[in-house]
């Protein structure tokens, strides 16, 4: 791969401050010497190999990335990254890469969280973040469960979810992190799946195209707590039927095909068969719409059971980021305010006692 | 007729009021015009921590308490000379604290059977013996106000809203003070409400006007400047001075300055007031809530900022978990305590000095934090400094603690020479041939590099996880853990010998009981101890900066007294540190009201246990 042509194809208009290298990477240059420490078969190795192979497109200096975690299975991600790395407490990756990514615009800033992580302890931060719109990728690993606690429901499990600590099912209805995202006034929110490569380095590079607070929720398999939470949108069975790739302005439709399709009824999305109405009423995505009310609408699309599952760019628009309006604040100060220590503690009113009239 | 001045040395006066009657601001004008005047001065605001409680009720009531002199006073004054209540509330809840013979200044238009009602009183005090104790000067302030703007083209509601101002200038006329500060506050306060600005200016011309025509006063005082250390001159409040200190040391060390914070009384000034200074290249977060404050305040450390985060003792039991990672990641950050009285919400507005315990405990694990404390509202400034120059020397979280009395009150600062402030250095860690270790350490100081992204060569990964040694990588060894839990207590230990040798206050050079304190009650400690000394007793002084580590002479000292006192504003939490560590016996002086110690009341409680030592 062609570090050139790749690198033309991505908008790195969110990354314009950050400095290039002048030598071409490779994957394995974002990898360490740290023995990954996840258990075998695990989704994250996917998310990993994945982005070590997608970040040599940006063609980014390796110095200048960061990447910053909370706590949990996936919170170990950036020990495993050949970039800076901070690996910081339960729920608070959101806050820390905002102190950081608002002081130094010339770093491409990372979050690695997950669903306990960003929703349940961080959910906070996370809202925060996404309606300030610091320039940040925030990649949120659902795999519905608490892993490093050994298998307590997440915030994102399934109502009645047997687990160690709801042995008769578990009593809370859980997030859809995308809504949360949405209804946090975000500006790019994507969803993708660990086991499809290809779709996930596609959503991880408009991610990093994105000028702003980025969230792209990744479904991840949890083999040891809760295998298979996804299989139905992996298994070539139902994968068809179940999962909706969302592209910009084109139809929604899927399937066989083609043979499904969105459309709307009494003010709602519903999914029916693409043969059973005009092609003029098949709803057709814009992510770009200022509205988001579309975005949510197809959020709300899949069931418990995770039928109709739309993956891809849910919402993507423009909105001035918080870390360069600060930085103009402090441009404009420095143009027309006058940054004189001395004037600053002597301020308005001073008086003088001459040494003539000391003790 | 002209009347007749009379002279003094000091004088305390208490404006009092409702807390939507402008008492602080009339107070704050006061001692600016005091300040320009020349006169050493103390104040001490106290207000409710309801913005607008309910109208001419007790708990509603605010006042400000300023002493000034024609010599160095430390404390803000005991009881006050002159009171000014604006209602019946503000006469209620004061006079308790005026001793008899001195004047009040009292709004009669305020005495209606209403008011006098809300606050219990059954009859009027103005018209029956209740006050005969006291001088009392009648004014009509609301409706001489009222009568003053009415060519103005203010309704009576609005123009009476300018009744601190005329009260302001009664008190300017009596006490001599310059008044070309507060006119033009007042102008640019009001600078885009003129019609407001010339009511204000007119009902302080009224309100000194009626000083100098009324029989009512028949005597103005004069207060000469202090004699003080030659120098420039400013008032300042502790906000304000640790704000400047702050920004000061930014410039000091070519740091960019950024704070995380969320607004909690009594930090929020400083919020505030660094926000109005990007021009320095500052820049102020205001996170979602405590944690998202340090938080983002540690990412700004991680990226190379001089990383600061300001809260109060509710907001600091929130940000320990981040205290504790800051601990861990061995980076510079200044956490800024404005104490005040707890537990929980406790009492936002008053003071205290009850969370040093919080700041040096109150994390898991084996966790040491240095912990700085300013002793007086300029002092914040020199505080702040000392702060930075530890976070940065030894890459470790500091606590600055300061409080409710220092935040709000103020004092005339001397204004430093730029060239004489430390000078702070960050040297970044640079690449070199051989591997980056993040935690290998300088022989001296032990601190760890401070390697900020950007930096070719120094990736690495660090977190909270216990680290290996030197490499930084996660280690569960047993003995590395023991020897990094020793390595940053050593760390902390060792800023001890930065420390300058303490300072003794002994005249006499024969005490045998010494006066120990720390943070905000320097200057009452200082008052006590003079009026003890006055009355024939040698009493030395001294007081701490720093808690965490102790100075490595404060051992030594301790034993070579007969007896330690310890006034503190807390049931004994220095004392408790000093006899863990020293097997000293401190003697505490214990107070936790919300208020400063009143010089009277801690030469009493000093006097009493100087008895039973055989000076």
């Amino acid at each position: 791969m062609s570090l050139d042509s790749v690198s033309l194809d991505v908008d790195l208009r969110a990354l314009a401050g950050v400095p290039k290298t002048e030598v071409a990477q490779k994957a394995k240059d974002f990898k360490t010497d740290q023995e990954v420490r996840w258990c075998p078969g695990c989704g994250d190795y996917v998310i990993l190999a994945a982005v070590q192979g997608f970040l040599p497109e940006l063609g980014l200096r390796r110095e200048n990335i960061v990447f910053v975690s909370g706590i949990g299975c996936s919170s170990r991600f950036p020990y495993y990254m050949n970039t800076f790395g901070l690996h910081s407490i339960h729920g608070r990756a959101p806050a820390i890469a905002s102190g950081l990514a608002a002081s130094r615009p010339d770093l491409s800033v990372w979050v690695v969280t997950g669903d306990g992580d960003a929703l349940s302890i961080g959910g906070n931060h996370l809202i925060h973040a996404l309606r300030r719109n610091v320039n940040l990728t925030i990649l949120l690993f659902n795999n519905r469960i608490y892993g490093l606690t050994k298998g307590q429901y997440s915030p994102t499990s399934e109502i009645g979810k047997i687990t160690k600590s709801t042995p008769m099912g578990s009593l809370d209805f859980p997030f859809n992190p995308v809504s949360v995202a949405l209804g946090a006034e975000a500006t790019f929110v994507a969803r993708t799946i660990d086991s499809d490569r290809a779709h996930l380095t596609s959503v991880l590079r408009a991610a990093a195209a994105h000028e702003g607070t980025a969230l792209v929720e990744i479904y991840q398999n949890c083999n040891i707590f809760n295998d298979g939470a996804f299989d139905s949108l992996k298994d070539p069975e139902t994968r068809g039927q179940w999962l909706i790739p969302l592209e910009h302005d084109a139809p929604i439709r899927f399937g066989a095909d083609g043979s499904l399709c969105v459309v709307r009824r009494d003010g709602d999305l519903c999914v029916v068969r693409t043969d059973s109405v005009d092609a003029a009423e098949v709803v057709v995505h814009d992510a770009e719409a200022d509205n988001p009310s579309l975005a949510f609408a197809l959020s709300r699309l899949p069931g418990q059971d995770l039928r109709y599952t739309p993956v891809g760019v849910f919402r993507s628009v423009r909105r001035p980021t918080y870390d360069r309006l600060m930085a103009d604040q402090i441009a404009q100060a420095e143009l027309t305010g006058d940054a004189d220590l001395g004037a600053l503690l002597r301020g308005q009113d001073t008086w003088t006692v001459p040494a003539t009239a000391s003790a | 007729m002209a009347k007749q001045v009379q002279q003094l040395d000091r004088v305390v006066i208490r404006f009092a009021g409702d807390s939507g009657d402008g008492m602080q601001l009339a107070g704050d004008q006061f001692t600016s015009e005091t300040a320009v005047f020349g006169n050493d001065l103390s104040t001490l605001p106290n207000f409710p921590a309801e913005i607008r409680a309910p109208a001419g009720t007790l708990p509603g009531v605010s006042s400000f308490q300023l002493h000034f002199a024609d010599h160095e006073i430390t404390t803000p004054g005991d009881a006050p000379d002159v009171l000014v209540a604006m209602n019946p509330a503000a006469l209620k809840a004061n006079l308790p604290d005026l001793p008899a013979g001195r004047d009040i200044i009292v709004n009669s238009d305020e005495f209606s059977a209403r008011n006098l009602a809300k606050v219990g009183y059954a009859s009027n005090p103005l018209d029956n013996d209740a006050l005969d104790s006291w001088r009392v000067h009648k004014v009509a302030l609301t409706s001489m106000t009222i009568e003053a703007l009415k060519d103005t083209g203010l309704g009576k509601k609005e123009a009476a809203r300018a009744k601190n101002m005329f009260a302001l200038g009664l008190l300017s006329w009596m006490y001599h003070r310059p008044t070309d500060g507060t006119l033009r506050f007042l102008e640019k306060k009001f600078a885009k409400l003129p019609q407001v600005a010339a009511a204000n200016v007119a009902a302080f011309r009224a309100g000194w006007n009626y000083g100098e025509t009324t029989e009512s006063f028949g005597v103005s005082y004069e207060i000469k400047p202090a004699v003080m250390k030659p120098g420039v001159y400013r008032n300042i409040s502790g906000n304000l001075a640790l704000s400047y200190g702050l920004i000061a040391a930014s410039r000091r060390s070519g740091l960019p300055l950024f704070l995380g914070a969320y607004p909690i009384t009594p930090a929020s000034d400083i919020l505030h007031e660094l926000s109005k200074h990007k021009a320095f290249g500052v820049r102020t977060f205001q996170a979602e809530d405590e944690i998202a404050g340090i938080g983002a305040a540690l990412g700004a450390a991680f990226g190379g900022a001089l990383a600061v985060t300001t809260t109060s003792g509710p907001g600091l039991a929130l940000k320990s978990e981040t205290i504790g990672l800051a601990v861990s990641l061995e980076l510079p950050l200044v956490i800024c305590d404005i104490q005040r009285g707890g537990p929980s919400t406790g009492l936002p507005t008053k003071t205290e000095q009850t969370d040093l315990l919080q700041a040096m405990f109150g994390r898991n694990g084996e966790a040491p934090v240095p912990i700085v404390a300013a002793q007086s509202p300029g002092d914040c400034f020199d505080a702040a400094i000392e702060a930075v120059r530890i976070a940065l020397t030894y890459r470790t979280p500091v606590f600055l603690l300061s409080d409710g009395y220092l935040a709000n009150g103020s004092e005339p600062w001397s204004i430093p020479d730029l060239d004489r402030l430390p000078q702070l250095t960050a040297d970044f860690a640079v690449a070199t041939d051989e591997p980056f270790l993040p935690y290998e350490r300088d022989p001296e100081t032990l601190a760890r590099p401070w390697a900020v992204p950007g930096t070719a060569g120094l990736e690495h990964r660090i977190g909270g996880l216990e680290k290996a040694d030197k490499t930084g990588e996660i280690s569960y060894d047993p003995a590395n853990h023991a020897l990094m839990v020793g390595l940053r207590q050593s760390k902390v230990d060792r800023i001890a010998q930065s420390i300058p040798p303490l300072q003794v206050d002994d005249p006499s050079g024969v005490a045998r009981v010494v006066v120990l304190g720390w943070g905000s009650t320097h200057g009452v400690i200082d008052a006590a101890c003079h009026r003890v000394r006055r009355r024939g007793i040698p009493v030395a002084q001294l007081h701490l900066r720093h808690l965490n580590p102790f100075p490595a002479d404060l051992g030594g000292l301790l034993r070579s007294y007969d007896r330690v006192v310890l006034p503190e504003l807390n049931l004994g939490q220095l004392a408790l540190l000093l006899r863990a560590r020293y097997l000293v016996d401190v003697i505490g002086i214990n107070q936790v009201s919300g208020m400063p110690f009143r010089a009277a009341d801690l030469e009493d409680s000093l006097w009493d246990i100087l008895q039973g030592v055989d000076t």
